[in-house]
């Protein structure tokens, strides 16, 4: 069942391309929509909802385009990535305010059921101005679920937070997949989205690059090449160790000290360089991954799609 | 039309501001500036029409208007918010007349009714004073559907504002007749001075010329700036 269908959008400012012919089809469970910095991400979530006009192509929602329709607001929620709310007011005044916004016939059920689904009862009466990161986008997603909504539109939803907001988030995204609504957020850190199930969709500059499983994107991860820079008590005898692993592409004892390692498999390296560090009595001082752009990750992934 | 939510929500965030007190700066100028006149002057001489008048709807009026009008959903588009308030199905245009009308409101108790109070201060005034709050009110309505057009219109509200209020409305209506059409102070003035005719308030325009033209402003206003907001996009891709 298709919910979002986006055919041929283009998004252009000026002579800037920002999102670039794409055409996908979005239904209910979680969608992923990955890339790094300035893929256009954040344009196709505003053009979905009803933010910005496409500049060519169409974009519908059930069939109704989104642009210049605020009864769009009825079944959408959306989270926006700036942190500006009405900070004067308190988490609970914030989604009840939204509530009364959508003209909700029972307001107080509403405040609670979404004061609830994001945890944020404990801190409701407390002014948002004083809440960490991970609640405000805990009470943004709280208001912007209060009125039950089917889509729930997220703009890098796990910014800033720590790793138990984060797991905390994917669980929510992840059952309010499960429940049938459409969940679509964006993020530039392919770690960040491990522990959620549904399908992504891969964008690189302004392009979609690739779509597909979670679990085979998530495979083709760990399973990436990877260069680390190691310092330990005993490099020499760090890199024997690491020689006779099969995933251990190449070492070589770099002239300033230390080693760089490079592995065929991201996961199981860094899963397994502790053990073999402590078997072999060596110390581990440093263990740096080399500086990769993103592009250059997604990138692969897109190489490995293909082929 | 006015949506009540919207409305509690603009008070709150427009008082709560920092820069909440420097729309009360005019207000107290205007009452010191009475009180300093009233105090130089002997009793009998006639200067409130001119202090009044001039500084008190040249300045103290478009001013807190400005800073008012401009801000009520100016600020909220600035800082990103005004997002949470149009993902809603509340319509554009209740919003726009809703923002509008909290800034009149606003801008009749911090220049109107000090408007008010210098006039009962000055001495024989009493029916000036009446007539200057009348036009005050009139103007506090008229003043904010254009600055709220402003603001949904450019980011440079509070700019393109003052240089109406003080290039076109303060030189050239002053000099250029014809420029007192588009002016909103003489709209106000001229529904002062019927209410108390008073040659030192250097009224250019008639009651029912001003009347309606400040009607066709002010709706006028309120409908491309709904139109305007209706077709908000959030711009650029942040980084």
């Amino acid at each position: 069942m298709t919910v979002i269908e986006l055919s041929s959008v283009s998004r252009w400012y000026g002579n800037v391309v920002a999102v670039n012919d794409i055409t996908m089809s979005i239904g209910p469970g979680v969608t992923g929509l990955l890339g790094p910095n300035g893929a256009g991400k954040s344009t196709i979530l505003h053009m979905i909802a009803g933010f910005l006009a496409p500049s060519k192509g169409t974009l519908t929602v059930h069939d109704v385009p989104t642009w210049q329709n605020t009864e769009i607001y009825r079944i959408l929620g959306l989270v926006p990535e700036r942190d500006s709310v009405y900070a004067f007011l308190t988490g609970e005044q914030f989604v009840r305010a939204t509530a009364r916004l959508h003209k909700l016939p029972d307001e107080d059920a509403a405040t609670r059921r979404a004061l609830e689904m994001t945890d944020m009862e404990a801190a409701k009466d407390r002014r948002i101005s004083t809440y960490s990161k991970g609640m405000r986008q805990r009470i943004k997603v709280a208001a912007a679920l209060v009125h039950d909504p089917q889509i729930l539109l997220l703009d890098e939803p796990f910014n800033g937070m720590d790793p138990r907001q984060r797991l905390h988030m994917m669980d929510l995204l992840a059952k309010l997949g499960a429940e049938g609504r459409v969940i679509l957020f964006s993020s530039h850190i392919l770690e960040e989205v491990e522990k959620l199930s549904g399908t992504i969709q891969v964008m690189v500059a302004g392009r979609l690059a690739a779509s597909g499983d979670f679990r085979a994107i998530r495979r083709l991860m760990t399973s990436r090449p990877h260069v680390f820079n190691v310092r330990s008590s005993d490099d020499r005898r760090l890199a024997a160790a690491l020689v006779g692993r099969p995933y251990t592409a190449a070492v070589e004892l770099t002239g300033s000290g230390g080693l760089q390692v490079r592995t065929s498999d991201f996961g199981a390296f860094c899963a397994q360089i502790a053990t073999i560090t402590r078997d072999n009595g060596i110390a581990l001082r440093e263990l740096l991954p080399t500086d990769e752009s993103l592009e250059s990750v997604f990138g692969y992934l897109i190489s490995s799609q293909g082929s | 039309m006015f949506n009540p939510t919207v409305a509690s929500l603009t008070v709150r965030a427009t008082l709560g501001r920092r820069r909440a007190f420097l729309f009360a700066i005019p207000a107290v100028v205007l009452i010191v500036l009475t009180l300093a006149v009233r105090a130089t002057h002997p009793a009998g001489t006639s200067w409130a029409a001119q202090v009044l008048g001039d500084f008190g709807f040249s300045v103290l009026l478009p001013l807190t208007a400005l800073i008012l009008g401009t801000g009520v959903l100016g600020a909220e588009i600035d800082d990103g918010s005004a997002i949470h308030l149009l993902a809603t199905p509340v319509s554009r245009s209740s919003i726009v007349v809703t923002k509008a009308a909290v800034a009149a409101v606003l801008t009749m108790l911090f220049a109107a009714v000090p408007e008010l109070i210098a006039g009962l201060l000055a001495p024989n005034t009493g029916k000036l004073a009446v007539a200057l709050f009348v036009g005050a009110l009139v103007g506090s309505v008229i003043y904010n559907a254009v600055f709220v057009l402003a603001s949904v219109v450019t980011t440079r509200a509070i700019a393109v504002g003052l240089l109406y209020v003080l290039i076109w409305e303060s030189l050239l209506a002053n000099f250029v007749g014809g420029a007192r059409i588009l002016s909103i102070a003489h709209y106000s003035l001229g529904i002062a001075n019927a209410i108390y005719p008073d040659k030192d308030l250097n009224a250019g325009l008639g009651l029912s010329t001003s009347l309606v033209l400040g009607l066709v402003v002010t709706i006028g206003a309120l409908v491309l700036a709904s139109r305007r907001l209706s077709a908000f996009a959030i711009t650029g891709e942040p980084a």
